[in-house]
Parts: structure tokens; C-alpha cells; sequence
């Protein structure tokens, strides 16, 4: 395997690179920046006809009370999971080849939990009344239900996005301060000065600086799994048939990470293209993303083993029944494209030639996420349709093309936050970069004098 | 007495490292190498440290401060908002329960810790700050500075340092 990065790269390269990519990206760039306004505008239509028409143009009624909605809003939740968690985790363990990577990824956990959030707003119809579920004290006397995991979620989620948030920016100060320094005169220029907080790489700054970002990332660490596990506990805590699975928290956190690590991919692969960051986003990092997605890819296959087992042997008839719905009812083949896509297609990854093949994994890495999402829709829509009484049972309902555009939009929304965060802030940390030539080209330097002095 | 501030751009670390060692082990009239030295670096260099001597860093109390404020406010206000519930039924259900309950605790605990962690870098890392006069945007790409803060007096064998070591760009400022 080749180097991570190479040891010459002269640091005022590295600064020019990355600024560049601020400025001047390939055409590319703009023609997904226009696509992802052109799909988010379809969200916005089809979330316009929902607000002024009602919920009936989703075609939710009851028992599909979740629909697409909620599938979807899981999936962006687990999609913000290996941002800031894979970073935190890699910083703590010191491997230094995240350095080039982290900064979208921490970027991606942020768009990803505001578009989830939008899907709880989207999904509650009445959204002028969203001030209903705000704990405050009132005339009607509605408290909140704490002991709801819907209400831990929120709080989940509202601590983890503003952390993951404070995460990004205090990791992004001292680019803020090399951003500030060296680009030309303009509305750019303004805004570093203010948002790197006249950061000038003091001995104080730094030592202070240290320990700040080991101390966030150490929180981060159990906010991340307790985020999803509570994401898990929404299911795992009621007594819907195929929800009731004690495997839930850990199946969810394998498969946030999951497909996380799949979207890291894809986003690895088109910022390399878009910004010419081939130099820095190198095919050895890329093979160490795949190595650990498909290691994740295993433990997501085994706990839907475990999940199914369960339910299988559980003696609850009626989530048995779910299962066996699932697999050979109208959700067929979905769920089988859930396990195609989320069990078979890994194993591409194993092929070494595939690991470092950019149309190969970027191809994986879409069919990864297109099945992380028919997971999270295989356990929203079938345990509805197919409840304890029969005649709530609804196997036929179909999603609207108002509830499809919604989520359609989404992907636009998600991808126009991140192109545009990605044309303001350096999605390529400079100064980390820099650590990272400057520890292997001390480590070469060692190995000389070693050769030298063996001969 | 004024004061002076001269400002010492340097290629590696190897180079700022004998200087500082220099400065250490002279005796300037004017100038005391454990207040008025600061060193300018483009990265996160743990050497620094070991020849500037180890200097206290107190953050770690900003985090105590902030997880346990955090974690108590979320306790007492949840178990505050829960006291309304005295005037409901409850049917027999704890007023006040502790399993849910420790689950907004633990979050909050967490955000309070994150957040003041965040206050507590601003505060001891002198952020938001003006940039001082003396400050060379060669230190955010390569180079290191060593910026001294000395009696006029103290100036010119600091200068003398400086150049003895090839300082690649000198820089100073008469202050008060």
C-alpha cells in the first residue's frame, strides 16, 4: 500500500491547495450545486401542497403513521453518526490518517442531524402548532412526557447537533486564521477575521487548544452512541410487533455507523474530484475507509441476524408474522434489496483491486446507502402495516408522490448545505495536514539516520 | 522603563528551539524568558512545551464545572417540572422517575460539559483576541515566531540572539 500522504509537500502548497478549492473548484461542482437546488426546490413544492392540503397528500393515515417521514429522518440521523464519531474515536486513538478527512465528515453529522430535524417538523403535519411540544409551563397544563423516549430523542439530538457544531468550528479555528491571512481582500476575508477570533498560533492558544479538542471529542464519544441508541428506544420500547427487540440499540448504532462510513465515501470521492484535493485525499486513505465500512458492513449483517433470530424464536406470533411478511409479502422486494445492497454488495470491498477503484467504490458506497435506507423503511412500514389487531392491517398502503418528493428533496437540501459549507469553510484541515507531513517526514528523517548509523 | 517588542521568524523548529534554549540560559537585564516569551507556530507542536517548560493548563476544572452544573440542572429542572404532577394522577407511577429521568440527565451532563469546556478555551486561551501589531502571516504558513516582550535596555542582546541563530525576519515595535 502506498503513503497516506507524501512527506515533501511543502506547507504553503498545502495552504494554496486547500484555499484554492475555496475559490476556484471544477465545473462539477456547480452543476451538483444545481441539481441539489433543483431537487430540494421539488421538496419544497410537494412540502408546500402537504402544508396547505393536510396530511392525506401523504397518503399516511392509521395505521401508516411513520411512513417515509420517519424512515427517512432515522436514516439522516444514522448518516450524521460517523462524522464527528469516527473523527472523535480516530483523534483519541491518534491515527493521523482522518487528518485529511475529518472536516467533512464532522461537516456531513451536522447537515445530516439538520435534515433529520426537518423530517420530525415535515412529518408533524400541524406545524404551526410545533409549539405543543415545547416544555413550558401553560394554561393547558401539557407537560411534556419525560419518561417518552420521543422526548429524549429531541434532547439527543438538540446536544449532539450544537456539540458536533462547537466540535467543527473549535477544529476549524486555526484554518480559520491561515484562511484569514492569506486570501485576498473581500467579504471572505471579514469573515475568517471574525470567525477565527484573532487566533495567531500562540503557544497558549495551542497548549489550550489541545486539550479542548481531546476533552470535546472524549464527550462526543458516548453522545454519539447514546443518540442512536435513544433513536432505537423510539422502536425498542413500545410493544409493536418486530419493534419489541432488545438488539435494537446496538443494530441501530452498527447501522448508523454504518452508513456514515458508506457516505464518507461518496463524499470522499466527489470532493477529490470537485476541489483537486487528489493529493491530500490520497487512494491509501480511501482503502482505510473501505477496510473499516466493510468491517462495520459484518457487524451490521450479524446483528440482523440477531435480530431476526430473536423474533424468530421469540414466540411472539405476530412479529413473526411481521418477519415472514416482510420477506415474502409486498415489502419482498425491498427487503430484499435492503440485504443485497447492505450484506451482499460489501463484498466488494474485499476485492484489493476495488478497494482503491474510484468508480467501483463510489458505485458501492451509493448501493451501501440506498440499502441503510431501505433498512430504516423495512422498520418503520411493515410492523405498521401489519399490527396486533387484525383489522388494522394495511399491507397495500403506498407512499404519495408528495411523501416521495419530500424525501426526495431532502437529499437536495442535504447536499446544497454541504457543497456551500464546502465553498466557505476549508473542507480540508491545513494545519492538520501539515502535523501530518511534519510527524512522517520526522519519521523518515529517523529511518535515515538509523540506516546511516547501522552501516 | 518602556518596553519593546521584538518579533524572531524562524524556518524549523530546531532553530527556535536554540533559541529559546539560548534565552533560557542567559541572564537579560529587562526581560524574563518565563512571562514575556511567546512562541507562534502554524501547527500543534508538543516540543514547544518541552523547551518553553511546562506551563499549567485549566480547562480540565471549566469541564468538572460545566458536566456537574449541567447534569444537576437537568435532574432538578426535569424533577421541578415532574412536581406538577402532584396535582394530577398519576396512578400509582413514581412522581418523580429516576430511570427516564437519568437519560435527560446524562445528555445534559454532557452539553453542559461540552459548552463551558468551550468557555473555559476562550477564557484561557485569551479568544476572542485583537491580533497583536507584531504578527507575520508567515506563522499561519511555515515559519515560527518568537515574539519577546523586554526593557529597551534588554533589546539589543535579544536582537543579538536573534541574528546569531539566522532569524529570517526581524520585526519590532517601541511599546509603552
Amino acid at each position: 500500500m502506498g503513503k497516506d500522504i507524501r512527506e515533501d509537500i511543502a506547507w504553503a502548497q498545502i495552504n494554496n491547495d486547500v484555499l484554492k478549492s475555496l475559490e476556484n473548484p471544477r465545473k462539477l461542482y456547480w452543476v451538483i450545486l444545481f441539481a441539489a437546488m433543483l431537487v430540494f426546490s421539488v421538496g419544497v413544492g410537494c412540502e408546500i401542497y402537504q402544508y396547505n392540503v393536510g396530511l392525506g397528500a401523504a397518503n399516511m393515515d392509521n395505521p401508516h403513521m411513520w411512513g417515509l417521514y420517519i424512515a427517512t429522518f432515522i436514516f439522516w440521523i444514522g448518516m450524521s453518526h460517523s462524522g464527528t464519531l469516527l473523527s472523535a474515536i480516530l483523534h483519541l486513538m491518534h491515527a493521523d490518517w482522518r487528518k485529511p478527512i475529518y472536516r467533512f465528515a464532522e461537516a456531513m453529522t451536522t447537515f445530516s442531524l439538520m435534515t433529520a430535524g426537518l423530517f420530525v417538523m415535515v412529518h408533524l403535519g400541524r406545524l404551526w402548532q410545533f409549539y405543543y411540544a415545547v416544555p413550558y409551563p401553560s394554561e393547558r397544563w401539557t407537560w411534556p412526557n419525560f419518561q417518552s423516549p420521543l422526548l429524549w430523542d429531541a434532547m439527543a439530538i438538540f446536544t449532539y447537533l450544537s456539540s458536533s457544531v462547537i466540535f467543527l468550528y473549535i477544529g476549524s479555528i486555526p484554518d480559520f486564521a491561515i484562511a484569514r491571512d492569506n486570501i485576498h481582500p473581500g467579504w471572505r476575508k471579514k469573515l475568517y477575521s471574525i470567525l477565527a477570533l484573532g487566533w495567531e498560533g500562540t503557544d497558549r492558544q495551542w497548549r489550550n487548544f489541545r486539550v479542548t479538542y481531546l476533552t470535546v471529542a472524549c464527550f462526543l464519544i458516548p453522545l454519539a452512541v447514546s443518540v442512536h441508541s435513544i433513536v432505537a428506544s423510539d422502536f425498542a420500547m413500545s410493544q409493536q410487533p418486530g419493534w419489541h427487540v432488545t438488539s435494537f440499540p446496538p443494530y441501530f448504532v452498527a447501522g448508523a455507523l454504518y452508513s456514515g462510513c458508506a457516505a464518507i465515501i461518496t463524499l470522499f470521492i466527489i470532493l477529490r474530484y470537485v476541489f483537486k484535493f487528489e493529493e491530500y485525499m490520497t487512494l491509501p486513505i480511501l482503502k482505510k475507509t473501505v477496510r473499516l465500512t466493510f468491517a462495520i458492513a459484518m457487524v451490521w449483517t450479524y446483528l440482523n441476524c440477531i435480530e431476526f433470530t430473536a423474533t424468530w424464536y421469540s414466540h411472539d406470533q405476530v412479529a413473526k408474522d411481521v418477519l415472514i411478511q416482510k420477506a415474502t409479502g409486498p415489502y419482498a422486494p425491498f427487503f430484499w434489496g435492503m440485504i443485497f445492497c447492505g450484506s451482499v454488495v460489501p463484498f466488494a470491498m474485499m476485492v484489493k483491486k476495488w478497494q482503491t477503484s474510484i468508480p467501483v467504490m463510489f458505485a458501492v458506497s451509493l448501493l451501501l446507502n440506498v440499502g441503510m435506507w431501505l433498512e430504516r423503511w423495512m422498520i418503520v412500514a411493515p410492523t405498521y402495516s401489519h399490527g396486533y389487531y387484525p383489522w388494522t392491517w394495511d399491507h397495500n398502503q403506498w407512499p404519495s408522490l408528495i411523501q416521495w418528493g419530500i424525501v426526495f428533496g431532502s437529499f437536495g437540501w442535504f447536499t446544497l448545505l454541504f457543497m456551500v459549507f464546502c465553498k466557505i469553510v476549508p473542507s480540508v484541515s491545513m494545519y492538520e495536514v501539515k502535523e501530518m507531513v511534519y510527524h512522517r517526514s520526522l519519521a523518515k528523517k529517523k529511518e535515515e539516520l538509523g540506516l546511516e548509523g547501522g552501516h | 522603563m518602556s518596553k519593546r517588542s521584538i518579533l524572531a521568524l524562524y524556518n524549523n523548529f530546531d532553530e527556535a528551539e536554540a533559541v529559546v534554549k539560548e534565552l533560557r540560559t542567559t541572564t537579560i537585564k529587562g526581560f524574563d524568558v518565563n512571562d514575556d516569551l511567546i512562541i507562534k507556530s502554524p501547527i500543534e507542536h508538543p516540543e514547544v512545551e518541552e523547551f518553553l517548560g511546562n506551563k499549567p493548563v485549566n480547562i480540565q476544572w471549566f469541564t468538572l464545572v460545566g458536566a456537574l452544573s449541567g447534569g444537576l440542572l437537568a435532574f432538578f429542572l426535569i424533577a421541578g417540572a415532574q412536581g406538577n404532577f402532584y396535582a394530577q394522577s398519576k396512578g400509582g407511577k413514581p412522581i418523580v422517575p429516576f430511570p427516564p429521568d437519568f437519560v435527560l440527565t446524562y445528555e445534559m451532563f454532557i452539553l453542559g460539559g461540552v459548552y463551558i469546556t468551550v468557555l473555559g478555551f476562550l477564557i484561557c486561551a485569551g479568544l476572542p483576541a485583537k491580533r497583536s501589531p507584531l504578527y507575520s502571516a508567515k506563522v499561519s504558513e511555515d515559519q515560527i515566531g518568537i515574539l519577546v516582550d523586554a526593557e529597551e535596555s534588554a533589546a539589543a542582546t535579544l536582537k543579538g540572539i536573534f541574528t546569531k541563530h539566522k532569524a529570517l525576519e526581524i520585526q519590532e515595535e517601541a511599546g509603552k
